[in-house]
C-alpha cells in the first residue's frame, strides 16, 4: 500500500522525531518484526543450530534424487548386510539396498507427513480454538469438552487406534497423527484469542463497525499467531516420531516405503547382522525431532509475550 | 450537522434510567457490579459535556454503553432522535460511522500486529468510504498529518511510537469515519503532563473545525474546567448533580461537588487563601453492594435521616441545573422495604447519622 503513497518522502530524515513541518515521526528506525523475531532466535546458539540441522535436512528432501548415490529400492542380494564403507557410506540392509540412499529418502517421507499431520492439526485447531475463545458461551463449552475427552487418550494410543479403524498407510497415518494434534492447537489458540479478544483494540476495532468476521482475521488471528508458530515447531517433532513410532510397530508407512520407523523395525529383526541397520536411521530421527524442538524453544523465547513487552515498552520512548 | 430524523434543537445524545450490571460469581455468590445504576443526561449538539467522577464510578461504562460497545441492562439511549436498541446489528454497525470513541488507555486501544496506516484507515474499509487505493492513502495521509504525524508513518506499527503519538493516532481512527458524536475517555490522563495541553489543544481544534459534539470523561473537576459547556459529576454508578459549567464551579449544589470542588487550588491567591477543603471521609463504597438511599450518604458531610430512605432524583435546582440531593427537596424513590446490610455504617460525624428505618 506504500507504493502509492503521495510522493513526498525525497525530504530526508532529519532529526527523527521532530519530523518535518511540525509533523512527528516515531524516534528510533523503523525495524520489521520478523527480522527481531530472527535476531533473537539467532542469537540462541541452541535454536541456531536446530535451524541449520533443520535446513540442511530440507534441502537433502528436496534434492533427494541428487544427494542419493541410489535409487530407493534398488537391490543387490550379493551385498546384503554390508557394513558402512566408501561405496555404501552407511552400509546397505537385507535386501543390499543402500541404507544411506534410504535414509534420505527417508527424509521426505518424514517430513511430508510432519507437514502434512500438522497442517491438518493447524487448520482444525486454529478454526475450532478461534471460534471456542471468540463466541465463548455455550459452543465454547461443547467444542472444548469434546477436546479434552479427545486429548485424554494417550497420543500414541489413539493415533494406533485411529489407523487400525482406517487402514494402515502413509495417508491414514498423517490423517490420524493430525486429528490426534488437533485438541493440543484448539486448546492452544482458543486460550489466546478468549485474552485477545478482551483487549482493547478489539473493542476499539468493534467501535469503527468492524464485523466479528473482520475482527476474528484481522484483529484476534494476528494476535494468537505467536503461540500457535511456537506449537507448530513442536508438533512437527513430536509429528514425526509418532509417524516413526507407528510404522515402526507396522501401523503406519507400509514397506517398501523408506520410513525411518520401518528401517528401525527391519534393524529389530536383523539385530545380530549390524548395528549401522539401526544407528543411522535412529540417529536420523533423532537429529530430526532435535532439531524441531530447538527450534521450537527458541521462537519461543522470542515470541513470548512477557519478553515481548519487554521489548515493546523499550520502544515506547518519551515524546519528542 | 444535517439531523435525519431529530430536530436541531432535540439534544444529539439522550440518556434515559441507563444501568450496566455486570455479573460477577456463580451459584450462590452471584451478584452484580452495577457500574452504571441510573444514568441519565443528555448532550447537545456542539457542545461538550464533561463527566467527571472518581476511579471506579461508571465513566467509562456509561461512554462504553452509549456507544453500545457494552449492552445496558436497562434504560434507553437515544441518538438523533433514534432509539439504539431498536437497531439491528447490521444497521447498528453502520450506524458507528456516526459516533466514535478516544479511549482511555492509548497502549492498549492499538492493535500491536497492525501497521498504524492501517489501523487509521480501516473505518473507510468499514464503512466503504474510499474509491480506490489512492484515495484511500490520501485519506489516511490526511489524517496523520491532521493529528501532527507525519504521512510516511503508515508502515510502522504502535509500538515504536510515544504514548502521545499513539493517542493522537487513536484520534486519526476515530475521525477516520466523519463522525459526529466523539467520547474521549480520559484521553490524556495517561500522558505525561508536558503533552497532556498538545492533545488538549488538537481536540479543541477538530472540535471547532469538524463541529463535533463531546462527551468528555476526566475524574476530577479540574480536568474539564476549560474544556467543557456543561458537567455531569458521577458518584457511584448515577449522575448527582449536572449543569453549565459556570454554575458547576460558582455555585455547586450537590454536596459531592462542593468536596471536589474544594479539592481545586484556585490560581487567585486571596480566594485560593479562603479556600476551605471539604473531607471526605472513608472509601466509595462497592458497587455491588452500594448503600440505600444516595449513594453518597455514607460519605456526606450534610447528611440526614432522609437520605438512607430516599434515593434522590435529579430534580432542576434553580435556572442553570440539575441535582439529586435531598437537601434541594426529598424528591425520589422511596428504597424498597428489605433493609440494607451496610445501612447506617460508615456515616460521617456522630450528628447525622442516617438513622435506617425501611418500613
Ligand atoms: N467487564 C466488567 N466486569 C465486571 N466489572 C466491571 C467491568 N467493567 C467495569 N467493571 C467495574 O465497574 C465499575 C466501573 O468501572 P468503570 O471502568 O466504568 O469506571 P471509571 O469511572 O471509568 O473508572 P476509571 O477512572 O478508573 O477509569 C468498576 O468497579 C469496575 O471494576
Ligand atoms: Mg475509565
Amino acid at each position: 500500500m506504500n507504493d502509492d503513497r503521495p510522493e513526498d518522502e525525497a525530504r530526508p530524515d532529519e532529526a527523527p522525531g521532530d519530523g518535518v513541518g511540525g509533523l512527528e515521526r516515531p524516534t528510533g528506525e523503523h525495524r520489521p518484526r520478523w527480522r527481531e523475531t530472527l535476531g533473537i532466535v539467532l542469537a540462541n546458539k541452541l535454536a541456531a543450530f536446530g535451524l541449520v540441522v533443520l535446513v540442511v535436512l530440507i534441502l537433502t528432501a528436496i534434492f533427494a534424487d541428487l544427494v542419493a548415490p541410489y535409487a530407493i529400492n534398488a537391490q543387490d542380494l550379493t551385498r546384503r548386510f554390508e557394513p558402512p564403507s566408501l561405496q555404501h557410506l552407511f552400509g546397505t540392509d537385507e535386501f543390499g539396498r543402500d541404507l544411506f540412499s534410504r535414509v534420505v529418502f527417508g527424509s521426505r517421507v518424514s517430513l511430508q507427513v510432519g507437514a502434512v499431520a500438522v497442517s491438518i492439526s493447524l487448520a482444525l485447531g486454529t478454526f475450532i480454538g478461534l471460534i471456542s475463545g471468540y463466541r465463548r458461551g455455550w459452543l465454547d463449552t461443547v467444542l472444548m469438552r469434546t477436546m479434552d475427552v479427545l486429548f485424554s487418550f494417550p497420543v500414541v494410543l489413539l493415533a494406533i487406534a485411529l489407523v487400525a479403524v482406517l487402514g494402515p498407510s502413509l495417508r491414514n497415518t498423517m490423517l490420524a497423527v493430525g486429528i490426534v494434534f488437533t485438541p493440543i492447537f484448539a486448546r492452544v489458540v482458543r486460550g489466546s484469542a478468549l485474552s485477545v479478544s478482551q483487549d482493547l483494540h478489539v473493542r476499539a476495532a468493534r467501535s469503527l463497525g468492524a464485523s466479528d468476521l473482520r475482527i476474528v482475521f484481522r484483529h484476534v488471528l494476528p494476535n494468537v499467531a505467536a503461540p500457535v508458530i511456537v506449537q507448530t515447531s513442536l508438533s512437527l517433532a513430536f509429528a514425526i516420531l509418532i509417524e516413526a513410532a507407528l510404522s515402526f510397530v507396522g501401523v503406519g508407512v507400509q514397506p517398501p516405503e523408506p520410513a525411518w520407523g520401518l528401517m528401525l523395525s527391519d534393524a529389530q529383526r536383523y539385530r545380530t547382522q549390524g548395528w549401522w541397520l539401526s544407528v543411522f536411521p535412529g540417529l536420523a530421527i533423532f537429529l530430526t525431532v532435535m532439531a524441531f524442538n530447538l527450534v521450537g524453544d527458541g521462537l519461543r523465547d522470542a515470541l513470548d509475550p512477557q519478553q515481548r513487552s519487554v521489548i515493546e515498552s523499550r520502544g515506547a520512548g518519551g515524546d519528542a | 450537522m444535517t439531523a435525519e430524523v431529530g430536530s436541531e434543537h432535540d439534544p444529539l445524545v439522550k440518556v434515559e434510567d441507563l444501568r450496566v450490571h455486570f455479573p460477577i460469581g456463580r451459584g450462590r455468590d452471584k451478584t452484580a457490579v452495577r457500574a452504571v445504576d441510573g444514568v441519565s443526561l443528555e448532550v447537545h449538539r456542539g457542545e461538550t459535556l464533561g463527566l467527571v467522577g472518581e476511579s471506579g464510578c461508571g465513566k467509562s461504562t456509561t461512554g462504553l454503553a452509549l456507544l453500545r460497545l457494552v449492552e445496558p441492562t436497562a434504560g434507553t439511549v437515544t441518538f438523533d432522535g433514534v432509539d439504539l436498541a431498536t437497531l439491528s446489528r447490521r444497521e447498528l454497525r453502520r450506524w458507528r460511522r456516526r459516533a466514535a470513541m478516544i479511549f482511555q488507555d492509548p497502549y492498549a486501544s492499538l492493535d500491536p500486529r497492525v501497521p498504524v496506516g492501517e489501523t487509521v484507515g480501516e473505518a473507510l474499509d468499514i464503512h466503504d468510504l474510499h474509491q480506490g487505493k489512492r484515495e484511500r492513502s490520501a485519506r489516511i495521509a490526511e489524517l496523520l498529518e491532521r493529528v501532527g504525524l507525519h504521512p510516511d508513518v503508515v508502515d510502522r506499527y504502535p509500538h515504536e511510537f510515544s504514548g502521545g503519538q499513539r493517542q493522537r493516532l487513536g484520534i486519526a481512527r476515530a475521525l477516520a469515519c466523519e463522525p459526529e458524536f466523539l467520547v474521549c475517555d480520559e484521553p490524556i490522563a495517561a500522558l505525561d503532563v508536558s503533552i497532556q495541553a498538545q492533545v488538549m489543544n488538537l481536540l479543541a481544534e477538530l472540535q471547532s473545525e469538524l463541529g463535533l459534539t463531546y462527551l468528555f470523561i476526566a475524574h476530577d473537576l479540574a480536568a474539564v474546567q476549560h474544556v467543557s459547556d456543561r458537567i455531569a459529576v458521577m458518584y457511584l454508578g448515577r449522575v448527582v448533580e449536572l449543569a453549565d459549567r459556570t454554575r458547576i464551579y460558582r455555585d455547586p449544589q450537590h454536596p459531592y461537588t462542593r468536596a471536589l470542588l474544594s479539592a481545586i487550588p484556585v490560581p487567585d491567591p486571596p480566594r485560593e487563601r479562603r479556600r476551605v477543603r471539604v473531607p471526605l471521609p472513608g472509601d466509595v463504597p462497592s458497587p455491588t453492594d452500594p448503600p440505600s438511599g444516595c449513594r453518597f450518604r455514607t460519605r456526606c458531610p450534610e447528611v440526614f435521616e432522609a437520605c438512607g430512605r430516599i434515593l434522590p432524583a435529579l430534580q432542576q435546582v434553580g435556572a442553570g441545573g440539575r441535582a439529586a440531593c435531598l437537601l434541594h427537596g426529598e424528591l425520589g424513590d422511596p428504597v424498597e422495604r428489605s433493609p440494607h446490610p451496610d445501612a447506617g455504617r460508615g456515616t460521617t460525624t456522630g450528628s447525622h447519622v442516617a438513622e435506617i428505618d425501611p418500613g
